[in-house]
């Protein structure tokens, strides 16, 4: 009776406390710009199965791609025994599920322990290629300090959750079988319960089952709790994010209707340049971003979704070169600058302005001009993620608010203003090369 | 044999229109190496008698370096002329050489007012090949030669145009040989972004130098591309290791007027 209402509670705050992350990142993102992304429903249901259900970018790179399956499988099936302890805690039950379901309910927890011993083993090759091969992907700057430690400590969680999940089952064996001579049949712990609780009395066996049980409860409550607060957020999110996917090509920039708007009135002789602003227009924005409320929802979304992998870096032409740009440290920045000022509006409302913005304290001029636009991130983000959006929006803001532009770039541009190519060149000269040899 | 270059003013004079019209863009019509490739894309269709036409003197950027360099006025002032002469053409089809100019006419005039269908010279080259136009003779020119095809960014993971390029190089009687970072993982070659028009920012290696190297692990005879800028930054890259004289940087356009022997 104590343990159902203990356990009721528990219930209870870990889902509530979970509701309330989860709407608070839901806030942060909704403080970014408009963007249209509900159009074309059944590619965008199609690109999400593909994309974040069936991982298909993962399989890029087989070997990680095959460990992450391993965990991603064991993560699912282990929700379905999640709901048989919820109700066994609240009931007071044991195995609820056991003798309504038979030998299906055999072959779940035997699926069940299969991919947790799976997940087991790929938990430690990530452990290992992480802090001891020392890919060079994983240990960039950027990564130093909190990134390298929410990394480790989601594989620890892991590692917990799965040992309990055999403590439960095998200490359960030794017991069951003690009492009835028979075997649940347990793929995994008929076998290495014995091996390992052989012989141990029965109260001692019922400890060890229990304190499994709670254990791994325990252990999804807070990994749930965690996870707003991590990378690992990316489990949730890489399903929305992917079906609000960019669906246009790459290599389309998209169009900034305000300059549209202004370009026309230019070129429309017949326009009255002093007409009064049309009643209820938006109020002018900024052109580019220059903090994460100048960002779209969607750039926001994709912050949180991350998952710092560093694939995006892995095969960025000017981090592989050696220059300052990481796509993922855009990434990085974006949420982190964005979770403080969700914090800063929480704390001190709305307007509340701390002298700070995305482009300056986070991220700075140099790495922004290092682009080369090659969209070779966005490729391969295996979430959809895309930084040259960023990016660029960031390079509209210097350029178009600041009239921050490299001395080179600004040659570029009086030359197209003033004759019409990059170079100076007369535009009348533009044939010559049909009567050159 | 000397070219014929006709201008839609021209065409218009004579009460004419053509089919297609071919952008030049701005590298094809004032650098020097481009300008070849132009001229070899010109030949490829006086040979196969397609009826197009340029805009000549009345062509201007499209803008994109204006607008990957975040000047959206630039770029949309641009954007609205050139759709203004376009549009006074009625022009339907454009053809142009430059992966830059193809995805802005193509992706980012729409939105402007701009509708046209817009295709990469190698589609072209492909269709008029594929309709019997255009014959490649057996001469010999490129036997056991190695080519190795450079994804232009602009072309490929931009548009996703991978295999009209490689097709064209296959049906040489060379052997096409693939980077390792190639199609959808192929390398920039540093020159996108409106890089071209400025100094790299500080690094240990020039991003040209790093596609280079790995194009010439192949050992290939020639290395091809779809792009003039793409052109420029390998053909400094092969200076760069002093390759010069046993890899050429060739245009598709180049190696298909050489092997139909225009
Ligand atoms: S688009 Fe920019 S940030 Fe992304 S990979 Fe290319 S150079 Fe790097
Ligand atoms: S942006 Fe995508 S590829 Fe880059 S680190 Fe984040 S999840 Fe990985």
């Amino acid at each position: 009776m104590i343990s159902a209402i203990f356990f009721s509670v528990l219930l209870v705050l870990g889902f509530g406390f979970f509701t309330w992350n989860v709407l608070k990142v839901r806030n942060n993102i909704r403080l970014g710009r408009d963007v249209q992304r509900n159009d074309k429903k059944a590619e965008r249901m199609k690109t999400m199965l593909l994309v974040a259900f069936g991982q298909r970018k993962m399989f890029t790179r087989i070997v990680p791609a095959l460990l992450h399956l391993m965990i991603y499988a064991a993560f699912m099936i282990t929700q379905i025994e999640l709901i048989e302890i919820v109700v066994d805690g609240i009931s007071g039950s044991h195995r609820v599920f056991k003798d309504a379901l038979g030998g299906f309910y055999t072959f779940l927890i035997s699926f069940i322990e299969v991919l947790s011993l799976l997940a087991l083993v790929a938990t430690i090759i990530f452990l290992w290629r992480r802090n001891l091969l020392k890919l060079p992907r994983l240990n960039m700057s950027e990564m130093k300090g909190w990134p390298k430690m929410d990394a480790n400590m989601i594989l620890f969680m892991e590692i917990i959750l799965v040992s309990c999940i055999f403590t439960m089952n095998g200490a359960d064996e030794v017991m069951h079988l003690a009492k009835t001579g028979e075997s649940y049949g347990f793929a995994v712990t008929s076998t290495l319960g014995p091996l390992l609780f052989d012989g141990m009395g029965m109260e001692t066996l019922h400890t060890l089952e229990r304190i499994g049980w709670w254990g791994h409860i325990i252990m999804v409550f807070a990994f749930m709790n965690y996870l707003p607060y991590s990378k690992h957020f990316h489990i949730f999110l890489a399903f929305p994010n992917t079906y609000y996917s960019n669906l246009e090509k790459k290599g389309k920039f998209t169009n900034m209707e305000a300059v549209t708007k202004e370009v026309k009135l230019m070129m429309d002789p017949s326009a009255d340049p002093f007409a009064a602003p049309v009643e209820g227009a938006d109020e002018p924005q900024r052109f580019g971003a220059k903090d994460v409320t100048d960002l779209t929802w969607k750039n926001l979304m994709d912050s949180y979704t991350c998952t710092e992998c560093g694939r995006c870096t892995s095969v960025c032409p000017a981090n592989i070169t050696g220059k300052l740009l990481s796509p993922r440290k855009i990434m990085m920045d974006t949420r982190d600058r964005l979770e403080e000022v969700g914090n800063n509006i929480r704390k001190h409302g709305k307007d509340h302005v701390d002298g700070k913005s995305l482009l300056g304290d986070y991220i700075t001029e140099e790495e922004i001009w290092a682009c080369t636009s090659c969209n070779a991130c966005v490729q391969e983000c295996p979430v959809n993620i895309d930084p040259l959006g960023i990016i660029v929006d960031l390079r509209r803001f210097l350029v178009m608010e600041e009239s921050k532009v490299p001395t080179e770039l600004t040659g570029m541009l009086t030359n197209i203003e003033n004759n019409g190519a990059p170079w100076q060149f007369s535009q009348a000269d533009r044939l010559n090369w049909a009567n050159e040899d | 044999m000397s070219l014929t270059v006709p201008t839609m003013a021209e065409m218009m004079a004579k009460g004419e229109s053509p089919e297609i019209l071919f952008w030049v863009g701005c590298s094809g019509s004032f650098d020097d190496r481009a300008k070849k490739i132009t001229k070899a894309l010109v030949k490829i269709l006086n040979n196969c008698n397609v009826n197009f036409a340029v805009l000549g003197a009345e062509e201007s950027c499209t803008g994109d370096p204006a607008k990957r360099a975040g000047n959206e006025f630039t770029f949309q002032m641009q954007a609205m002329m050139n759709i203004q002469v376009l549009d006074g053409y009625e022009v339907k089809k454009i053809v142009t050489a430059c992966p830059h100019c193809f995805n802005t006419l193509k992706n980012e005039y729409p939105e402007l007012g701009g509708n046209y269908e817009v295709i990469h010279h190698t589609q072209l080259i492909q269709e008029l090949i594929n309709q019997g136009k255009l014959t490649l003779k057996d001469g010999g020119t490129f036997k056991g030669k190695k080519i190795t095809f450079h994804d232009p960014c602009y072309l490929g993971r931009a548009n996703d145009v991978y295999e009209a390029p490689r097709e064209l190089i296959e049906k040489l009687d060379g052997e096409l040989v693939e980077m390792k970072r190639c199609k959808t993982n192929g390398l920039c070659c540093g020159a996108g972004g409106a890089q071209m028009f400025k100094e790299a920012e500080k690094g240990n290696k020039e991003i040209n130098i790093e596609r280079t190297e790995e194009a010439l692990e192949l050992k290939p005879n020639i290395i091809a591309t779809g792009c003039p800028f793409c052109n420029t930054m390998m053909t400094d890259g092969v200076k760069n290791f002093n390759k010069e004289e046993e890899v050429q940087v060739l245009d598709i356009a180049e190696l298909i007027a050489t092997a139909a022997d225009l």
